[in-house]
Order: structure tokens, then sequence, then C-alpha cells
């Protein structure tokens, strides 16, 4: 039966093609701007750590001054040397990481490239294992080298390219700021969008190409970028940054059941607390503790633009449904005189119903390879911006399934209220009229 | 014209007629706003910078490995610049407009103050408003006596003489700090309780990084501290526009000779830098013009196909109508009308439906309440799509003969 229908539907398209052309290019245009704007959208709010995000945490406390304080107020974005050192060394959580950005000058070896800067991620050894990094040569450096300020470095894939042709280049060494660094480490691809543990270098950036030990990075006077709060008689020069009343640092703890994240809170404070007999602390203790992606709703790390445009699509999808809808009544009104005799004949109003219905899901599927074309175009557009997310913007399978799901559904929905009416017609009245 | 018979004609076509009303009111209600966005973001880019955009490239070198003697360094790199042909001015400033990195500090206006008044932008650089451009409205500059070093002064603050603890603002800030008042040897507290004594108002000097929102842009100091190579601090050239290319490319020769291990981490017109600033407001406008057309469009085929259809539905009696004398003009007209009717409609829901996404916008994404003057754009565009769309529909109906009227079928 159904593909009678099929059959029905089609020479009835065909038979006014303009009204079908006019239908079919209205849901093209609102699933294609709609894809469009939902698939950015989709992008930019992914998870960076599939699987693993629930489990990572970034514990933030409150070590500034009464000055500006406010009683309910959100605790500082990032922690101070002592307080990084300090939660570091507690142990208190599985694995635990502090760290900050920079911009390190490399000189090759090489005569033929000339000196240049890469970004860098100046951490603590566990950083690796909790956040899953995959290394293609090597592994991490250890705990003994971050206590002893070793002159190792981890690169990433795309310098080793650079750099080494891609070889193996473990015990190689790469020149980070006149100091030769000892390579230990050749990461495989790793991208986590958006580049969570540090949203002060570029939500969506490239990854960091150098990664050195903390300690090391201090020692070596390595320049550290990003955001620098700091509070009193607060003096932010670079070398002194260790003692300073300044928030400059990340710190991340992977903490793998419920128990132990209420657990962990529970030292947050008392670690406050405590801190604050000691006098290092004037703020009563004010702690969070957000998993990753609780961290990147509450730095609302997605544009506004783009939820912006996504209701803009979402709005003119709802003008073109309308359009349809008024095209499929005029379209199915029209053909009242044959609805009538068929009707007449003995069709159940349930099947003319159904008829109509496989009609504009035909037009929903037409529109759905029209809008997918046209989302496909929409989407190289976005990645022709410069925006430091554009590149990122391609239709995935899920995308692609939403895409159908919705031109079909979208013109079911719109045929519903035609369909409706058209098989109410009276047959005898169209019957007469003939 | 008559507009009875339409009504009563439209009450027999309910859904048909609502759908189109209905379409009209979304269309109009997205054209309002999206006609709005664009104003503000057209706005936004017209931004005042308060320096000679046309004139300032910006040269940024850092140095591998430790720095020995960065002042010595700086004094000499800035003696090597100004030789090059076409430079007016040069110095090393600590941050440059619309490059979204900046140093900021909270201001008080008592130092027993427990909450900031404010946040605002700190620029240190010898002579940089000179070399930015930004006019004087009062007051003067700093003296070459005044300037202390950078690293002298955020090593012991307290090294500071008296006569250095002196800062010139933006006009606009003057008038948030103190309304109506002359700023002129007023006092401002820095987060570290500081004081700073006003010598001096610039008309304006935009803040390289406009986090604290646009209405804050303006809110910026420049204080008498001189920078050396290092910390973020970039040079700033001023030149004749049209020799911008050349004296970036001889002012980057010019350092590389001084110093060959350097690497050049920024080279570029501030207007370039201007651009890249703005570049998402471009795009979004863009992508706003674009929508715009596409709903305009739709909606026209819209009409179009459902004028046409209730054309070929009233074929005969648009036959009797002109068998008893109505002419061509009568004909067209109706149906010219009909569709104004339609419009009229649909505008006056969409007036409604377009504040109400209006305060949708407010409450989501700070933008300003819209204006009225935005109202009739969205109707005037909507009737006249209107009008077109249903031209060639209502010109094929004035056609029919009356002879139809007496056919059967």
């Amino acid at each position: 039966m159904l593909a009678y229908y099929f059959d029905l539907a089609l020479r009835s398209l065909r038979r006014n093609p303009v009204l079908t052309g006019l239908m079919v290019l209205a849901i093209a245009l609102g699933i294609g701007a709609s894809m469009t704007t939902l698939t950015v959208l989709h992008v930019l709010s992914g998870d960076p750590l599939p699987r693993r995000s629930a489990h990572i945490y970034y514990p933030q406390i409150d070590p500034r001054d009464m000055n500006g304080y406010q009683p309910g107020g959100e605790p500082a974005d990032q922690v101070t040397w002592i307080d990084g050192m300090n939660l570091l060394h507690a142990h208190r959580a599985d694995r635990q990481a502090l760290m900050t950005g920079g911009s390190v000058p490399i000189q090759p070896t090489q005569a033929n490239l000339d000196p240049f800067y890469a970004d860098a991620r100046y951490t603590t050894t566990d950083f690796f294992p909790m956040f899953g990094v995959p290394f293609e040569y090597g592994t991490a450096w250890t705990t003994s080298d971050d206590e002893n300020r070793a002159r190792v470095a981890v690169i990433s894939r795309t310098l080793n390219d650079k750099l080494f042709g891609g070889k193996d280049s473990l015990g190689k060494t790469i020149n980070v700021n006149d100091a030769d660094l000892r390579i230990v480490g050749v990461l495989d691809a790793w991208r986590p969008d958006p580049h969570f543990y540090d949203l002060y270098q570029g939500t969506y950036g490239e990854n960091e190409d150098v990664f050195v030990p903390l300690s090391t990075s201090r020692d070596l006077r390595l320049a550290h970028n990003g955001s620098t709060d700091c509070w009193g008689k607060g003096a932010p020069s670079q070398d002194k940054l260790e003692q300073a009343p300044c928030t400059w640092l990340q710190f991340w703890v992977q903490l793998d059941t419920p128990a132990q994240a209420a657990a962990y809170k529970q030292f947050l404070v008392h670690y406050s607390q405590e801190q604050k007999t000691l006098g290092r602390f004037q703020r009563p203790p004010n702690v969070r503790l957000r998993d990753v992606m609780q961290w990147l709703g509450f730095k609302k790390v997605v544009p506004g633009d783009v939820r912006l445009q996504a209701w803009l699509a979402f709005g003119f999808l709802l003008v073109c449904l309308v359009n349809t809808v008024g095209l499929m009544l005029a379209k199915f009104l029209r053909r009242s005189g044959e609805i009538g005799v068929r009707r007449a004949l003995g069709a159940a109003r349930r099947a003319v119903f159904e008829q109509l219905l496989v009609e504009a899901g035909l037009v929903g599927l037409a529109g759905g390879i029209g809008g997918l074309l046209l989302a496909q175009l929409g989407l190289w557009l976005v990645r022709r911006q410069p925006a430091d997310y554009a590149k990122l913007a391609h239709l995935d399978p899920l995308m692609l399934l939403i895409t159908f799901a919705l031109a079909i559904g979208a013109s079911l929905l719109a045929g519903l209220l035609p369909a409706w009416r058209a098989c109410h017609v009276a047959p005898a009245l169209q019957l007469k009229g003939n | 014209m008559d507009i009875l018979p339409i009504l009563s004609t439209l009450r027999r076509h309910k859904v048909t007629a609502t759908l189109i009303v209905l379409e009209i009111a979304l269309t109009c209600a997205i054209v309002c706003n999206a006609v709005f966005l664009i104003n503000q973001r057209l706005h936004r880019m017209d931004m005042q910078s308060g320096v000679a955009m046309h004139e300032l490239v910006q040269v940024q070198v850092s140095t591998i490995g430790s720095q020995p003697d960065a002042r010595a360094r700086t004094q000499e790199d800035l003696a090597a610049l100004r030789q090059v042909p076409g430079v007016q001015a040069a110095t090393l400033v600590s941050q440059v407009p619309f490059t979204n990195s900046s140093w900021n500090s909270s201001i008080e206006l008592a130092p027993t103050q427990t909450q900031p008044t404010l946040n605002a932008t700190l620029y240190f650089g010898e002579d940089v408003p000179q070399v930015f451009g930004s006019r004087l409205v009062v007051g003067r500059y700093f003296g070459a006596d005044e300037y202390v070093d950078f690293e002298v002064a955020s090593n012991n603050p307290k090294a500071i003489p008296q006569s250095s603890l002196i800062v010139i603002i933006t006009r606009a800030l003057a008038e948030r700090l103190w309304p109506g008042e002359n700023p002129l040897g007023k006092t401002i507290y820095l987060g570290d309780s500081t004081p700073l004594r006003v010598v001096g108002v610039v008309a304006s000097l935009i803040r390289p990084s406009l986090f604290g929102g646009d209405n804050t842009a303006q809110w910026s100091m420049i204080l008498p501290l001189r920078m050396a190579v290092g910390q973020g601090a970039s040079y700033v050239l001023r030149t004749a526009p049209a020799n911008r290319r050349r004296v970036i490319y001889a002012a980057v020769a010019a350092l590389k000779k001084l110093d060959p291990k350097r690497v050049v981490t920024q080279q570029r017109t501030l207007d370039d830098v201007r651009a890249e600033f703005f570049q998402g407001d471009r795009a979004m406008t863009g992508l706003l013009v674009g929508v715009i057309v596409a709903l305009l469009l739709v909606t026209g085929l819209g009409i179009v196909g459902l004028a046409s259809f209730w054309v070929s539905q009233r074929r005969r009696t648009i036959g009797v109508r002109r068998a008893l004398g109505a002419t061509r003009a009568d004909i067209l007209h109706y149906f010219q009308t009909e569709n104004f009717l339609l419009a009229t409609m649909g505008i006056a829901i969409g007036m409604a439906l377009a504040y109400g996404i209006n305060l949708f916008l407010m409450l989501h994404y700070e933008l300003p309440r819209m204006p009225w003057l935005y109202f009739p754009v969205g109707a005037i565009a909507l009737w006249l799509i209107g009008q077109l769309a249903v031209l060639g529909p209502a010109l094929r109906a004035s056609n029919v003969p009356p002879v139809v009227a007496t056919r059967s079928v």
C-alpha cells in the first residue's frame, strides 16, 4: 500500500512542479540554516574529554583579601603558587596537576629553520594520564623530574613533524629559551575542544606544542601567559610570581566517585579554614568543585553570537514551515475533486490522510537532501571565517541523522493540518461541483 | 475600493488567511530585530578608539633567553626606529588598542574604600598619548623627568617619587568618577592604595580588551612608567598612512640588525588589529543580512504560491464579476487590497512579536531596548514584498476573460 501511496505522491508532486519546488526550497532553506547553526553549536558545546570529563574537577578557593569582598560571590578563577603547591602535595585526589600556559622561543638546530615561538604548557606529571593524553613515542616525565626541575620536555606531534620529520625523537634535545631540554615524550594527535584546562589561551585554540615541568619552567624563567589576578600590594613581576598575592595557575584533579568528590570539597573547606587561621586567607571559606562540563558552562565558553545564530535559524525554519503549511494546504485542497472521487469510491478517510502524509514526507525528504547540501555550503562558509572555532565546523553522522529527522518531521508536521482538512472534504459536494 | 466583500471572502478562507498573516507576522518580527541587531553591530564596529588609527603600526619583538640590559636595549632600539625614514614618532608601550591583552587595576576614590569604584586599564610607556595621537582636553602631558622605570616601580613601589605619582585619564573616566567636576588635581587610588594625582585628561583612549562590556570601553589611564622590552610590550610607530607597510618592513629590518637573535612576534598596522578585533561583528552582520534576504524571499514566494492558488480557485467568481461589469483594474485592485489587508494584520501582530523577541534578547544578550524607529522598517519591507509578490497572480486574475462565467467547469 505504501508503495502505491508513494507512486501517487510522486505523480501528484510532478503535476505542480512550481508549487512542489517552492515547498522543497522552503524546507531546504530552513533546514540548511538550522543545521548549519546547530552543528556549530553542537561542536562548540561538545565534551572535550568524552567518558572522562565527569571525573575531572576544577577546585576553586578564595585566597583574596577583604577588598572587594561580597558575601556569596564566586571564588577566584585560578590559584596562587602557594595554594597550588599545597593542594598538589596534599595528594587528596586520585590524580592532580598544577599548570599554567606560556609562549617559548625555540631555536631549531637545523640551519633552514628560523627561531620561532611556540605555545607551551608548564605542568606536573599527572596532566598526561589524568586527561588521557595519547603518546606516539615515550611517556610523561616522572614525579622526580617535577621535583628536580629536570631539563625535560614533551612535544606535540606537530612540532615533532616540524623539527624531526616525524621520526622518533626520544632522547634528542630541543632548545627552549636558550636551554636544552631532553625530549622524553612525543604526543599523538590530541586536541580537546574547547581548550578546557586553560580558557585564557583561546577557547578553541590549537593545543600547546611544548610541555615542560612547571618547576623547570620557573627555573628557566619561561614567560607565563594568560590571566594574572593580583590584590593587595601585588607586584606582578614575572620572576616573583611564587610569592606574589596573585592567582595565575590552574589546578585540576581527578576524583573517580561522587563520594570522593564530596570528600574533596570538604577538604577544600578545611584547607581554607586552616589558611584563614594561619592568617594567609582573610575571607571566609568559599570553595567550588565543578567538573569539566560544569566549568565550561560556568565560564560560558560557547560564544553568545553562536547561540543567537541558532535562535535566528530556528526562527527562519519556523517561517519556512508556516510557509510550507500554507502551500501544502493549497496543493491538497486544489485536489478536493480527486479526493472527493476517491472517498465516494470507498476510500476511508484514514487512507486518504495517510496518502497525503506520504506526500508531505516525500517533500520533507527532498527538502532534507536540499537542506543537507545547503548545510554543507553553510558550514563551508563558517570554516572560511577567521574565528578560532571555525575549523571545527563539520557535520558528524549524528548531525546528519538529525538533519533528515528534522526535515521529515518538520514536513510531516507541516502536512498534518492540510491533510486533515483535505480528508474532511465532503465527497458529495465535490462530486456535485464537478 | 470596498473592503467589506474582501473581508467576507477572507472569512471563508480562514485557515489559509491565518497562515499568511502568521508568516508575515513572524517575518516582520524577525526582520525588525535583525535590522536592529545589524545596526547595533555597525555602531559597535564604528567604536571610537581615540588614537590615530590609520597612522600607527605595531612591532613586537622577543628576545630568546634573558635580556641582560633591557633598558639600554630599548633605548638603542627606539633610537634606531626613530631613524627609519617616514617614522614620525616611536615608543614602547605596554599594550596596544584592540589586542585583547591588557593591564588593569581596580580604582578607589578613597584609600579606606573596601569596594572598588570600578576597574580601568593602565597604559605604560613614554609619550603614549602623543605617539597614539590622543587629544589632550585639559591639563598637560607628562614631563620627561617624571618618568620612572617600570621594573623599578613594580619591584619597589615605595621608590616612586611623589612627583611621579601622577596619571592622565580619559574624559569618559573623569566623567564617571567625578561627574560635572574638574578632575585636575583630584586623586584616585589603585587597588593597592597607591595614590595618583590627575594631571591631564585626553578626549578618548580605548581599552585593549573590552571584558568589562562596551560601556566601559573608554575607562583608560596612562601612567608615567617607562617600559623595557619584554613583559608583552610593543613598539608603536607613527607614520603617514601611505608609508605604513614600508615603515613596518624597515623597522623590523632595523631591529633585526641590532640583535639578529630576536624573534618578531607581531608586525602589523593598527587598522589590521582593529579589523581582526571586530571580525565577529562583521561576520554576524553579513549573516543577519543573509537571513533578512532569505526570509523576505521565502515569505514573498509563499505569498506568490498562495495567491496563485486563490486566483485559480476563484476563476469562476472572477469571470462572473467581469461579466457583471467589473473592469480588469477592479480585479487587480481587489487582490492587491486583499494582500494589503493581510499584510497589515500580519504586521500588527509582528510588531507585538518583535517587541517580545526584543525583550527576550535584552534578557539574554544584554541588548538595549529597540527604538520604535525600527518597527516601521519591518512594516514597510513586508508591505512592499506583499505587493510585489501578489502582482503576478493578481495580473493573471485580471486577465481571466468574462466568458469563464458561462462555462460549467
